[in-house]
């Protein structure tokens, strides 16, 4: 909204933010990455902010992700666990928000089943909202974790080769992964059955591969994307069995590949169907990185989207480096 | 009387500024030198262009049970601020218009409001299911001009072939609204590279393009008359010339917003984009545009469909789909059809006017002496800012608001009577 | 209005005043044991590593050196906003039971004093924390006071003062910058 807060008043996606904000939330991060390896995990830099996790879906591990990201900057949290079906009649969605609002809250953290809910959202209240996945539109805080645990390996992410493989029709951080990656140079692929990429696919700047193999061999890493039971309500394939057969990121596939292929899952993995316990267990999986990182990356969004009041800056404005404080 | 105004009747090939009188409902005569009553109302048309009053086949006034939302009273009085002489109300309401008692309502109140004309058009199927036909001959005698299920797609071929077959007995046309059901199930906008930026499951061109064709071929079977509502893929367009090449009797209607919105209106997920058919993209819109100029698409209709504030105002994929579109038409045909040259005024009364009483058998669309005295009078240049806050209709959802069009009806006149006017101070501009 | 510049300490002024700095860190906590230099970031930073090199210098010893970013535990930035937190932070071993000496390049309002030692307590608990700084320009806000100090400097509340180092600024100084009518 103002100079103050470089990324806005909220983070609804990767899709509009630029190339340097994106490095400017990576860059951010890392001293959020030794904070908690501390002893005592606590900066007091939220300290009086209140942040609500509106979870409309159920998500143990994202939502506990945000949490410790938010005390760990000693914020004060709310969990409110809502049921998506009844905010299907939508004015839900609109109380809630003004309600949130009445209460004077700071910052809220929304995942909800509608693609565009949190932009929905962020456009009728004044606090800051992120996304934590709307619908099959974007998962912005998973897109920046798995761009941050690609940089840590490879110390770039211009230039490298990423494949995302599975059901990118449906899936949120595909998307907010392939604009992320995009944005900073990085060269996209999607490997999958056609029934499981969207139809403009091509359009998206991406390279197709139908077989994982090529994938593979083509990609410095893979991230490998749970297949969405849930939201497959009327069969895009035959059977798991089927899918890991000729999609399956198995141990054998990847010793055939001509170099170390770094593996990323965003969890929580269907074992044996998209990827195989060998290789989630395995020395080239940054799995648990990814987790790690997760925390990190949410508390520098939380950081960065805290705004200041800038007609008190004024008052507060102290001078350069022998000045300050 | 009239005097002064560019009198446009294609029906006739009729285009000269002149003076018309009309008296007891109906045209008396034109010319520059009629005489006229003493005690006669005096219209001065100068810069107004004067037609055969514009109808439209397809509106939803939600009247039986969805009263708070818009009543066939509020919409009738829309069609008339719109230009429109006459609407036909589609069925789908709240109970389904499927026999004769309910249909005598729609006519009832459509009387009672003395704004446009109300035709009502009868279900296809009881309730709408699509599993028994409704009584036609009951209900065209209360006063159907038509039969759809519209808001659903006849899914049974089988039940779109008999529908077709048992209508050639009353001479109606059969209106169907081209859905494929089990591709379009869930979408909310049209599939391409939007929708897959959104994440919102989208609707592809096919969906309409296979019930188009199966309609089509319908008709050839059963010689019967069939019309396809609101026409939205160049595919269709394509179909339907081929239809019509071959001598089948196809007619087929778009609507406003399809001539002059794509799916980039869609962005920020705006539910006043959304609707079914969906908007589609810049290709589809040149074509439509093409068809409307060479006859392909018979006609423009408006498929007016209000919603609540409160049901437009939730997340993108449980809205309803539809939009009001009565006082918005003829504008937005002016400005993307006229304006641009694909068209004159002249096909414009045709495709608003002259085409839709033809094909539906109903009384008005030209002027000529004896002719009912439904007039529409319009001013083709006037500019103007759309502002939904002044719409008769109760219905304000609408991608046009805030939006400057060109065109604009300034005296609607009914069976000899002016039952809308533009107040001129209510011009907000 | 313009800018005036005046050298308070040039290179050579800047090395002697640090010797004596270290000196007197040395001599107050009687030897080099269980002593570990602070810098805040950045400049402090680059004073306590030369500090850390005259200790070595004069006693042999290579005292233990960490840095601290003190932007998160900053008390206006419910105000100003987010700040990009440039520096790193990195205490070497526990702190429990040792001498810190914080190192910062001005003292003025005392503010970023006040939050490092706010997260100085968040990695344990010290025997004792000094306060060493190599310019005191006064204007204090809280009641911090330096426990070693290289100069005093009068400055007005319109006025800079900055501690140029070698890595960040090319050359090592002190001045002063001070608005004028011309």
């Amino acid at each position: 909204m103002t100079a103050a807060t470089p990324l806005g008043k909220d983070l609804l996606g990767l899709e509009p933010l630029s190339g340097e904000q994106i490095t400017l939330i990576l860059d951010t991060a890392e001293p959020f990455k030794e904070i908690s390896e501390r002893a005592i995990k606590k900066v007091p830099t939220l300290r009086g902010s209140t942040v609500v996790n509106l979870f409309f879906e159920n998500s143990t591990r994202t939502r506990v992700s945000f949490e410790f990201a938010e005390k760990r900057l000693s914020a004060d949290t709310v969990n409110v666990a809502a049921s998506a079906s009844s905010v299907s009649k939508g004015e839900t969605l609109v109380d809630t928000a003004r309600n949130l609002e009445a209460m004077r809250i700071d910052m809220v953290v929304m995942r909800h089943p509608s693609s565009g809910a949190a932009a929905f959202l962020a456009e009728r209240i004044e606090s800051n909202v992120i996304n934590a996945g709307d619908g099959t539109h974007e998962h912005p805080t998973q897109g920046l974790l798995d761009l941050l645990t690609l940089r840590d390996h490879f110390n770039k992410i211009e230039g490298l080769r990423v494949c995302i493989c599975g059901d990118v029709l449906h899936s949120r951080v595909a998307r907010s992964n392939i604009w992320g990656l995009r944005k900073l140079g990085a060269e996209v692929a999607v490997c999958g059955p056609r029934s499981l990429l969207p139809s403009a696919i091509d359009e998206m700047g991406v390279t197709v591969f139908s077989r994982i193999e090529d994938a593979i061999e083509w990609s410095d890493a893979l991230n490998v994307l749970r297949l969405q039971l849930e939201r497959m309500t009327s069969g895009y394939i035959p059977s798991l069995r089927e899918y890991n057969r000729y999609f399956g990121v198995t141990r054998e596939r990847l010793e055939r590949a001509p170099r170390d292929v770094l593996i990323l899952h965003p969890g929580p993995m269907n074992r044996g169907v998209e990827i195989d316990s060998d290789v989630a267990d395995g020395p080239h999986s940054v799995i648990l990185p990814q987790v790690t990182n997760g925390v990190a990356v949410r508390m520098a969004v939380l950081y960065l989207l805290s705004g200041g009041r800038p007609e008190m800056a004024e008052a507060a404005k102290t001078g350069k480096s022998g000045g300050a404080a | 009387m009239l005097t002064g105004g560019r009198l446009l009747d294609p029906s006739r090939g009729v285009d000269v500024v002149t003076d018309i009188l009309l008296s007891d409902g109906k045209v008396i005569d034109h010319g520059s030198n009629i005489g006229h009553p003493d005690d006669a109302l005096i219209v001065d048309c100068d810069g107004m262009i004067v037609a055969p009053g514009f109808i439209d086949v397809h509106c939803h006034l939600r009247e039986p049970g969805r009263a708070d939302v818009e009543t066939i009273a509020s919409g009738a009085r829309a069609a008339a601020a719109g230009g429109f002489t006459a609407v036909c109300a589609m069925p789908n309401t709240d109970p389904v218009i499927d026999n004769p008692a309910a249909v005598g309502f729609v006519v009832r109140q459509g009387l009672l409001a003395k704004a446009a004309r109300v035709y009502p058009i009868g279900a296809i199927s009881v309730g709408q299911r699509g599993e028994a036909l409704a009584e036609f001959g009951e209900m065209i005698d209360s006063g159907a001009i038509a039969v759809s299920d519209d808001g659903k797609p006849v899914v049974s071929a089988q039940l779109m072939r008999t529908a077709l077959e048992y209508a050639r007995t009353f001479g109606v046309p059969v209106i169907d609204h081209c859905e494929e059901p089990t591709l379009a199930a869930g979408g909310a906008m049209n599939e391409g590279l939007v929708s897959a930026r959104l994440g919102l499951k989208g609707i592809p061109d096919e969906a309409e393009e296979i019930m188009v064709i199966r309609d089509i071929l319908l008709a050839r079977l059963t010689h019967g008359h069939v019309h396809l509502a609101h026409m939205s893929t160049k595919g269709s367009v394509e179909l339907i010339r081929w239809g019509k090449e071959r001598g089948i009797n196809v007619t087929a209607e778009v609507c406003p917003h399809h001539l002059s919105l794509t799916e980039d209106a869609v962005e920020g997920y705006n539910t006043n984009a959304k609707m079914n058919p969906p908007l589609r993209t810049a290709e589809d819109v040149e074509t439509l545009r093409e068809a409307v100029r060479d006859g392909t698409i018979d006609l423009v209709a408006t498929d007016h469909a209000p919603h609540h504030y409160d049901e437009k105002e939730r997340e993108f994929s449980n809205a309803p789909n539809g939009i009001v579109g009565l006082e918005t038409a003829l504008s937005v045909v002016v400005d993307s059809l006229v304006v641009p040259g694909y068209i004159d005024f002249g096909t414009l009364v045709d495709r608003m006017s002259c085409s839709p009483a033809r094909l539906f058998g109903l009384p008005g669309g030209s002027l000529r002496k004896g002719s009912p005295a439904d007039v529409t009078i319009f001013d083709p240049v006037q500019r103007w800012v759309v502002d939904p806050r002044q719409f008769m209709s109760k219905g304000r959802n609408t991608p046009y608001a805030g939006k400057t069009l060109t065109g604009r009806a300034i005296c609607t006149v009914v069976a000899g009577e002016i039952v809308y006017t533009l107040d001129e101070q209510r011009d907000v501009k | 209005m313009t800018e005036h510049t005046e050298t308070i300490l040039d290179a050579n002024a800047v090395e002697r005043t640090l010797r004596r700095m270290a000196g007197e860190i040395v001599e107050s906590n009687g030897g080099t044991d269980n002593l570990i230099i602070v810098g805040i970031q950045r400049r402090g930073v680059q004073l306590a590593d030369r500090i850390v090199a005259l200790i070595n210098a004069s006693d042999g010893v290579t005292v233990p050196r960490g840095a601290l970013d003190i932007t998160l535990y900053r008390d206006d930035l419910q105000t100003i906003g987010p700040r990009p937190v440039v520096g790193a932070t990195d205490i070497p071993g526990a702190i429990d039971g040792s001498t810190v000496v914080i190192v910062d390049d001005v003292l003025f309002t005392g503010r970023t004093i006040r939050a490092a030692l706010d997260e100085l307590a968040d990695f344990g608990r010290p025997a004792r924390i000094e306060l060493a700084v190599l310019i005191d320009r006064g204007g204090r806000e809280l009641p911090i006071q330096p426990d070693v100090v290289g100069r005093k400097v009068e400055a007005r509340p319109g006025d800079r003062v900055d501690v140029l180092v070698e890595d960040l600024d090319g050359r090592s100084a002190v001045v002063l910058v001070s608005k004028r009518f011309e």
